[in-house]
């Protein structure tokens, strides 16, 4: 069976910082893998790597088998296979949530408006924005934008998505919605590379937990055991850190 | 040395800093009041009201003033626009372009037809047909016009344009591409509408400022029914020797331009306080 996602002796750097050095990671279909370490340790860099929106420095990138670090990919045709959910939530704030969920169905996918548009509603739906379709992403709370962005990616039918930090722009109490669609995405069986510092949420939901450091894979196993019971001194600090910041 | 915070501290006290801001207060009034005396006393008001506002050589102005001189220059002035934004946003989408002899061409246009005197542009344009013959601007006097207008007001608007393209984040052309747009689709219906929406108060002063600069049109030789406010002005004060016509004309310019000025002012508060 082919990877959902394999990446090979990937390096990546802005300068002369080198951001990754070398990282080796696949995912499956259907898997959710989640990418914890402290900022600054790549991660980000990583999964901006998977759809190209950075161009790494050395090595080689496949998403269900296709090489997307071969310069003749039609980039355009893997991306429409991967949907990206982003910290910042990028929505477009010029159009309704309505508009944001149809308007790459209508450019990209060529889709008619009246089926763009029950697909777009289908997925607000989903999310738990249904009643929010003429709204403007300014009017919407940090919560309600983020859950529009995720149903914009999966308007597209995506086979895998990608999600960077999504809840660490969020004020804490908007955080649980957002996990919550997460979670039922998982539960839907959609394979996910999930960069998060939800801890709680890559214990519970993730099939394995990729730690981070230095722009190098120091740990890569379940959830349970890297979470639970990391081998790595540099994870165990960290996690340290991160469960008990009053230590 | 022992004494000195001594001397410090009387002068201190012979003027405060309430007084000294009174002092400065009341000069500021009586030079007012001096300067106004010696207009009222020195001005020969009879002459002035005479030459600048003379009522009945206001009145031949009338109707053609709206008619023909006002029409006119909205003419130019709009016709310019059009001319501007749309070259404009192309010289700013060549300006930011990723091929370097696009930017150079954009560069070197913004810097020539910013830093000419727009009235060398108008008078180029005059000598158009001597250098390139059999050559016609399109729709004659207007087409003269609107090209001089448009030429010059692109590169400013490009300028315009290309800081609203800069000031849309970079996570919206992510979103976009990973949404799976090209570059271009990206930018037509991601970036473009929302630069445009940031730019239309610096686009509303760069019509006030094309709508005056239609007084340059002068300079192409109009005449008759395609003259515009500074001209229409500038015959009728030659024709009666008074300069009531020009007055006209400038409050006909301020009639357009004040309102839209604070409409500008108007809608950069609205940018302003929305997050």
């Amino acid at each position: 069976m082919t990877h959902a996602i394999e990446i090979a002796d990937l390096h990546k750097s802005f300068g002369d910082n080198q951001v990754l050095q070398g990282i080796d990671l696949t995912v499956e279909p259907g898997q959710v893998v989640c990418v914890i370490g402290p900022s600054g340790s790549g991660k980000s860099t990583l999964l901006r790597c998977v759809n190209l929106l950075e161009t790494p420095t050395k090595g080689k990138v496949f998403v269900e088998g296709v090489e997307v670090t071969d310069p003749d990919v039609d980039l355009d045709a893997v991306r429409r296979r991967i949907g990206m959910v982003f910290q910042q939530f990028n929505l477009f704030p010029h159009m309704t949530a309505l508009q944001n969920v149809m308007i790459a169905q209508r450019r990209v996918l060529k889709r008619g408006r009246s089926e763009a548009e029950a697909i777009a509603r289908e997925n607000l739906e989903k999310v738990g924005v249904g009643d929010k379709c003429d709204t403007l992403p300014g009017q919407l709370s940090g919560g309600q934008q983020q859950r529009v962005a995720i149903a914009r990616a999966l308007a597209m039918n995506p086979d895998l998505m990608l999600f960077d930090e999504p809840t660490s722009a969020l004020d804490p109490e908007l955080v649980g919605d957002v996990l919550a669609v997460m979670r039922k995405l998982a539960e839907e069986g959609m394979t996910m590379l999930v960069v998060t510092h939800e801890m709680g949420f890559a214990r519970e939901v993730a099939d394995r937990v990729v730690f981070m450091d230095g722009g190098v894979v120091v740990e890569d196993g379940p959830a349970s055991q890297v979470i639970g019971d990391p081998s790595q001194e540099r994870t165990k600090a960290f996690l340290r850190r991160v469960l008990h910041p009053e230590g | 040395m022992t004494d000195l915070p001594k001397t410090a501290e009387p002068a201190r006290a012979r003027l405060s800093p309430r007084k000294k801001q009174q002092i400065s207060r009341a000069v500021q009034y009586a030079l007012l009041v001096v300067a106004l005396v010696a207009i009222v006393l020195y001005a020969d008001w009879g002459s002035l009201a005479q030459n600048f506002a003379k009522v009945d050589v206001a009145e031949h102005a009338l109707p053609e003033l709206f008619t023909i001189a006002l029409r006119n220059t909205i003419i130019y002035a709009v016709g310019g626009f059009v001319f501007a934004f749309v070259l404009g946003l192309l010289l700013a989408l060549m300006r930011l372009s990723q091929v370097r002899p696009y930017r150079w061409i954009a560069v070197v246009y913004i810097e020539i037809f910013r830093g000419l005197p727009a009235l060398l542009i108008f008078l180029m344009i005059t000598f158009l047909p001597l250098a390139l013959p059999g050559f016609q601007v399109p729709f004659g006097t207007y087409g003269q016009g609107i090209l001089g207008l448009g030429l010059v007001g692109a590169a400013y608007q490009a300028e315009v344009f290309r800081a609203g393209l800069q000031a849309v984040p970079k996570g919206q052309t992510e979103a976009a591409r990973s949404l799976g747009m090209s570059a271009t689709r990206a930018q037509v219906t991601v970036i473009i509408p929302q630069a445009i929406r940031m730019v239309i108060p610096p686009t509303t002063n760069q019509f006030v400022a094309l709508l005056k600069d239609s007084s340059l049109v002068l300079f192409l030789g109009v005449s008759g029914e395609y003259v515009e406010l500074a001209k229409f002005g500038n015959d009728l004060a030659s024709q009666y020797a008074n300069a009531t016509p020009i007055m006209v004309a400038g409050v006909t310019y301020l009639i357009v331009t004040i309102p839209l000025g604070y409409l500008a002012s108007r809608l950069e508060g609205r940018k302003g306080r929305k997050p």
